[in-house]
């Protein structure tokens, strides 16, 4: 690592420090699906996201993204995820993530991975409506074949049918 | 206990009662009888004989009845009611299974052929005209006794029935143990009736539809070990495998064997989205068959080879559809029920089985092609999936959830007899049934 990468390095740890401290009344996350966002504040545009972000910033954690039945459409309550992401992404152009779809038990195996992929696309294709580089993403279909939850009612499969935003390079 | 089998259990208390003076012990075969068996054939399979030597791994005679119990055609005179066990056809007293109400009878035998062999000889006789109908012997070590018996039971189903009896055939299914990062998936192929269950492939990762090639020699399947869906051919007596499809980007799945076994129909979708093509394993060329923004998947070959049957949503929900597999148009073949997927087909392109969905309930349907599409169903639900015919239609394996797990269930065609297979302690899902064995 040359000179200058580790002081541009240094620069940006600490505009993240700075991020974090003033985000420290900020909530965790809930881990539920269809989680309030509604009271995190987008970061101001001049700032730039550093992988610590990650970890700290309320938007940013919230790697799950939720779907109705059969659908794959993004629903409004995640267009926030959808715009921190993808600005994370705008700042960081060495970032890559991994979209993992997956379903409900609901349905057949096959289909489910066309499903599974179906919502994979749709956030890779918001993520780039927001800004982000398609280079950045791939997307994997699961289908049903990785479940998190194994009730057969509809507050488990809720849990299932989603798309995991997976950070291979932050 | 469903009315007709109550009924069935009464008239056997009966009977026995009348014939020994004591109460019938309690008929315990694991076998689900959900409707009336009027047109089932009753046959006794008497226990076979052993000439001396050691004990046998194998009741050959037990094979046989739950071969033919699960079959829906034949319904077995429990051994708890025999009361006579002849070993050939000079032995057998006629009045006694015609007063016991039996069409047919099988008699056998199990002798020391030397060299670790042994001779299971055995006979089939109709009771009403006292005639011989078969009489044959098969030479096989003990630890081939279970194949021995379900040829035998596929002899003397043919004899009666005139269809090819699919007994002494295998299956294949997946299973999966553990939990979270601690998964074990396994290809396994097993007998017909779930015995003698081998472990053909094994993942870390998902692994999902089996399917044999028509010579009985390969499975191709879908393997996530390397991450991504990717499709391999494995040969189940080497052990040796090809990648057969893995493009980088998308599914690859959904691998369907030409009846001609030269080609795979797969779903990939590399190009954007799920679409069905065909792929020359020789030349390993590719040829799309569908274009549309639409899920297409779940392919199936017609017998003939000249269409495909498959899965696709172009319709707002997924719907079985047929398309020539040289490319064309395809057409919409199924209309009853909100959703079908995951069609099959019987060897003789006449019946289609699916995965019929309404509301939260899914169901193995199958529709009649000759009979303007007519539809019955084969199970109850609520999360059946996964049909597979036996090479002779007689029975359709299909994989349900039962509580936590994932169960298999082998059901007789016309949806009258169902039994669950006892395979192992985790999760059984996606069944495959395989060709006819070459002797």
């Amino acid at each position: 690592m040359n000179k200058t990468v580790r002081v541009a390095l240094i620069a940006l740890m600490c505009v993240g420090a700075a991020a974090c401290s003033k985000k420290q009344e900020v909530k965790p996350a809930p881990p539920a699906p269809a989680p309030e966002v509604a009271q995190t504040e987008a970061p101001p545009p001049s700032n730039k996201y550093t992988p610590e972000d990650l970890d700290t910033d309320a938007c940013l954690r919230q790697r799950v993204v939720y779907f109705d039945f059969d659908k794959s459409e993004i629903k409004p309550e995640f267009q926030q995820i959808m715009a921190c992401h993808a600005k994370y992404l705008q700042d960081r152009p060495m970032a890559h993530v991994r979209l993992e779809g997956n379903t409900d038990e609901r349905g057949t195996r096959e289909y489910n991975l066309g499903l599974g992929e179906r919502r994979g696309n749709a956030v890779a294709d918001a993520l780039q409506a927001n800004g982000a580089s398609a280079s950045e993403m791939e997307v994997i279909s699961y289908g049903k074949e990785r479940p998190v939850c194994r009730e057969h009612n509809e507050d488990c499969w809720s849990k299932n049918r989603r798309v995991n935003i997976v950070y291979t390079a932050k | 206990m469903s009315p007709s089998r109550f009924r069935f259990a009464l008239f056997l208390t009966a009977l026995v009662a009348l014939l020994l003076g004591g109460p019938a012990a309690a008929q315990s075969l694991n076998v689900d009888i959900v409707g009336g068996l009027k047109t089932a054939t009753p046959i006794t399979v008497v226990p076979f004989a052993q000439n001396g030597g050691a004990p046998l791994p194998t009741d050959v005679a037990a094979v046989i009845t739950n071969d033919f119990n699960r079959s829906g055609k034949f319904r077995v005179l429990p051994k708890s009611d025999i009361v006579e066990f002849p070993t050939k056809g000079a032995e057998i007293k006629f009045p006694t299974w015609k007063l016991l109400k039996q069409d047919y009878i099988t008699v056998g035998r199990i002798s020391d052929a030397g060299g670790g062999m042994l001779r299971v000889e055995y006979e089939l006789w109709d009771v009403n005209k006292q005639q011989s109908l078969l009489a044959q012997a098969f030479t096989a070590p003990a630890g081939d006794l279970r194949g021995v018996a379900h040829q035998i039971a596929d002899q003397i189903y043919e004899k009666i029935t005139g269809v090819r009896g699919a007994f002494w055939t295998r299956i294949a299914y997946i299973t999966s143990v553990g939990l979270g990062n601690n998964m074990t998936y396994s290809l396994i192929v097993a007998d017909s009736d779930g015995f003698n269950p081998q472990v053909v492939a094994r993942s870390k990762e998902a692994l999902l539809t089996p399917r044999w090639s028509p010579d009985g020699r390969k499975i191709a399947y879908v393997s996530f070990e390397s991450g991504n869906s990717a499709i391999y051919v494995q040969d189940i007596t080497t052990g040796s495998r090809q990648l057969v499809e893995a493009h980088p980007k998308g599914v690859n799945g959904s691998p369907a064997w030409s009846p001609d076994g030269t080609k795979l129909a797969v779903a990939l979708s590399y190009v954007g989205n799920l679409e069905l093509f065909v792929l020359d394993l020789q030349t390993r060329k590719e040829t799309q068959l569908t274009h549309n923004l639409a899920i297409d998947t779940e392919a199936v070959w017609a017998p003939d080879g000249q269409s495909i049957y498959f899965t696709s949503d172009r319709s707002g929900q997924p719907q079985v559809y047929q398309i020539p597999a040289a490319g064309g148009t395809a057409q919409r073949i199924s209309f009853h029920g909100q959703r079908n997927a995951a069609p099959a087909i019987s060897y003789d392109g006449k019946q289609l089985a699916m995965v019929e969905g309404q509301g939260n309930v899914y169901r193995i349907a199958v529709m009649d092609l000759g009979l303007g599409g007519q539809v019955r169903f084969l199970s109850p639900g609520p999360l059946d999936e996964s049909p597979s015919f036996a090479p002779n239609a007689s029975m359709l394996l299909y994989a349900a959830t039962e509580g936590r797990r994932d169960v298999l269930y082998a059901v007789s065609a016309d949806g009258l007899v169902r039994q669950r297979l006892e395979l192992s302690d985790g999760d059984v899902r996606d069944p495959s049934w395989g060709p006819y064995r070459q002797r």
